[in-house]
């Protein structure tokens, strides 16, 4: 990185604390991506998120006095103590997905406990969002339960699923009964990749429960991000074309960080460089 | 992350408040104990409870004692109590809390005021199920328990507007408490003490009416969590001279603050209408989060729903049928749609807050589009919360706190 860039405090970084997994981006004021890692959150969310950014930070060749601004975003956020900002994930999420679209979008992100669709208008203004209710029954943590009663890795779910001929239709709302359910059904003979697609077909119609996908659609998080399959099945069921964002997981954080370079501190900070270089 | 500001404006009157509501429930539980002459009477938070007056009666209302549960935090402990003898973790949790204390032979009431060890002794209970069946349940269960009459309204339910064949119907059941009211206080009825506690009724009611507007006033002087506790006198004590006194101290210092532009929240940007019930044990996180976030939720149905502006003494039966079957609760859909939209224009609402409650369907109002059409009609956000009343393992703490504050960025977004 050239010195001048540096001084002129060019870059920022955004941190998403995830329930499942915690993102770091680390991006210039164009919003052009020069760092980022995703690692899983654990039980201590700051080191987690420390980690993160200095992964984030390595890769981009900068140390953390080079960032202007630091925004967390995430269930975590209020944990980043090193952020000056934080920001809700449907708001960065939201953020993220305008960058790359610049469009009316529905934005659905599967995250590891919580599912959002937010919708916003050709500006890029949130005219509405849903998140799940108290049931985390159709999110990643869903999908980890079941790879686990199921004894499959969950890297290995999206291939099963391929293999599928016939999509199982999984009847419970409750995670734990769709665990009963999906054993039930191995003991009466069907197969697990049929039942692995059904899964994913559950974890749609959770989606499609919660709002009316309309205009562009556009899917982010880290559950498409390792199963484009589950984007597929949306499009399938809900008859409309959905693409998946770049850079699906760490959104958020890509999110947050362009939220950095908005801020108002950051306004501030060009301001006081400003007046110093007209000195 | 931001610098300290104030999250909760004191209000002084608090004391007196606090004061009245401490000689209500002492005054219960001397009665109660026979250290004083009087019986208590058991109603539901809008039932008939100017008439149980009219016969002397000091009344109790368990609603109150299951928001106090609630705001204690301490109704989840009960709940299963109540589940384990038939009442379903589904139905009001006001309800199983409330019975669930009293299975259990313990009362909230002991910590805040040494010496009362149990609820007072119901010598009769009246219900008015124009809010729900729950109510009834509620009370006959009580009946059982004490071997004491419960008597009823069953009003009409879910009108456009109360017509007059509705107050004929409620008329006549309200008369046909009269003769049991009789027998159980040992008094004649008094036409001119229905009167009088009607009059003094429609004072609180009005009073009541006068403070909660003053939340027009840009800064708003107070907030819907405060009207939360002030509202105590309107609910336990209408119908009696003490909440007239109050909301008459209440109303100069908060006119007061509107005169000086004070507000309750120091720097309010976004003004917030509140559907449904409190979520009684967070009433204080709440509060400060949306002060954090230089918001006010100043208005609410649930608060509002203490006005009863038809009560009139010269008409006693009448107004009290028309007043306490047109609240909002018991209204139709559209109704109700239309009510919101009202006080959202008049409060000049920038979003509006669904609460839906599990355990309380009847006043949940998001379950049947509502907020999609307020928001297309009053050109608005709104946000639904999913929570309960009392049952705080309904409540999930991160997902609320970052749908508000999810909510207040898009209120940003749209400056």
């Amino acid at each position: 990185m050239d010195e001048e860039s540096k001084l002129n405090g060019r870059y920022y970084g955004g941190v998403d604390c995830g329930t499942t997994t915690t993102k770091a981006v680390i991006i210039d004021s164009s919003g052009t991506i020069l760092g980022s890692d995703v690692r899983r959150s654990g039980a201590n969310l700051l080191e987690s998120a420390e980690e993160a950014l200095a992964e984030a930070l390595e890769q981009a060749g900068l140390e953390r006095k080079d960032l202007s601004l630091i925004v967390a975003t995430g269930f975590g956020r209020r944990s980043v103590s090193f952020a000056q900002e934080t920001k809700t994930e449907i708001s960065c999420h939201s953020r993220g997905c305008y960058h790359y679209y610049r469009d009316a979008l529905t934005i659905i992100d599967i995250g590891g406990q919580d599912n959002k669709v937010v919708k916003l208008d050709a500006s890029g203004r949130k005219t509405s969002f849903k998140m799940n209710r108290k049931c985390a029954a159709g999110t990643g943590a869903f999908l980890e339960e079941m790879a686990y009663k199921l004894n499959i890795p969950v890297s290995e779910l999206e291939g099963l699923a391929r293999k599928s001929t016939a999509g199982t239709e999984l009847g419970s709302f409750c995670t734990v009964f769709t665990a009963t359910e999906v054993l039930d059904r191995i003991r009466g003979g069907e197969r697990v990749e049929d039942i692995v697609r059904g899964l994913f077909i559950s974890v749609a119609k959770r989606i499609l429960e919660m709002e009316m996908l309309s205009g562009r659609v556009v899917m982010s998080g880290g559950v498409v991000a390792h199963n484009p399959i589950v984007a597929e099945i949306v499009s399938e069921r809900a008859g409309v074309e959905v693409e998946i964002a770049p850079h699906p997981q760490e959104m958020g954080a890509f999110g947050a960080a362009l939220f950095a370079v908005e801020s108002r501190s950051t306004e501030e900070i060009r301001e006081d460089t400003l007046s110093v270089s007209r000195r | 992350m931001s610098e300290q500001k104030l999250l909760r404006r004191p209000i002084a009157a608090a004391k007196q408040l606090n004061e009245m509501m401490r000689d209500y429930f002492y005054r219960m539980d001397r009665i109660s104990k026979g250290e004083e002459k009087g019986q208590v009477a058991w109603c539901t938070s809008t039932g008939p409870a100017e008439l149980l007056q009219a016969f002397g009666f000091v009344v109790h209302y368990p609603e109150n004692h299951g928001a106090i549960l609630g705001t204690r935090r301490v109704a989840q402990d009960y709940i299963p109590l109540a589940n384990s003898i038939g009442y379903s973790p589904d139905i009001c949790s006001y309800l199983t809390s409330d019975v669930g204390a009293y299975l259990k032979g313990e009362t909230p009431l002991s910590q805040a005021y040494p010496g009362i060890e149990r609820l007072p002794r119901p010598s009769v209970l009246a219900y008015n199920t124009q809010q729900c069946r729950d109510v009834r349940e509620w009370f006959e269960f009580y009946g059982r328990e004490f071997g004491v009459p419960v008597v009823g309204i069953n009003p009409p339910r879910g009108m456009e507007e109360v017509t007059s064949a509705h107050i004929g119907d409620v008329v006549q059941q309200i008369k046909d408490l009269i003769p049991t009211l009789e027998e159980v206080s040992g008094q004649k009825f008094d036409i001119d003490r229905f009167r009088e506690a009607m009059r003094l009724s429609r004072e609180c009611s009005e009073l009541w009416g006068y403070v909660l507007g003053l939340s027009k006033a840009q800064p708003s002087p107070w907030t819907f969590f405060d009207g939360c506790i002030h509202m105590g006198p309107a609910v336990c004590l209408r119908g009696g001279q003490e909440p007239v006194d109050y909301y008459e101290l209440l109303k100069q210092e908060l006119g007061q603050r509107v005169e000086d532009g004070i507000g309750a929240v120091e720097n309010e940007r976004f003004r917030i209408y509140w559907e449904g019930m409190p979520i009684w044990g967070k009433l204080r996180a709440l509060s400060e989060q949306f002060s954090e976030l230089d918001s006010c939720v100043l208005v609410s149905t649930y608060c509002n729903s203490w006005i009863f502006s038809a009560f009139d003494e010269s008409r006693p039966f009448e107004s009290m049928a028309q007043a306490y079957t047109e609240i909002f609760i018991n209204l139709s859909e559209p109704a109700k749609e239309a009510y919101i939209e009202k006080l959202a224009a008049d409060y000049k609402i920038d979003g509006i807050i669904f609460h839906d409650a599990k355990t309380c369907p009847n006043n949940s109002n998001s379950r049947y589009g509502m907020p999609q059409r307020l928001e297309e009609k009053l050109g608005i956000p709104t946000l639904t919360i999913d929570a309960d009343l009392n049952d705080l393992r309904m409540y999930s703490e991160e997902t609320t706190r970052t749908n508000i504050e999810a909510f207040v960025e898009q209120l940003e977004e749209s400056r």
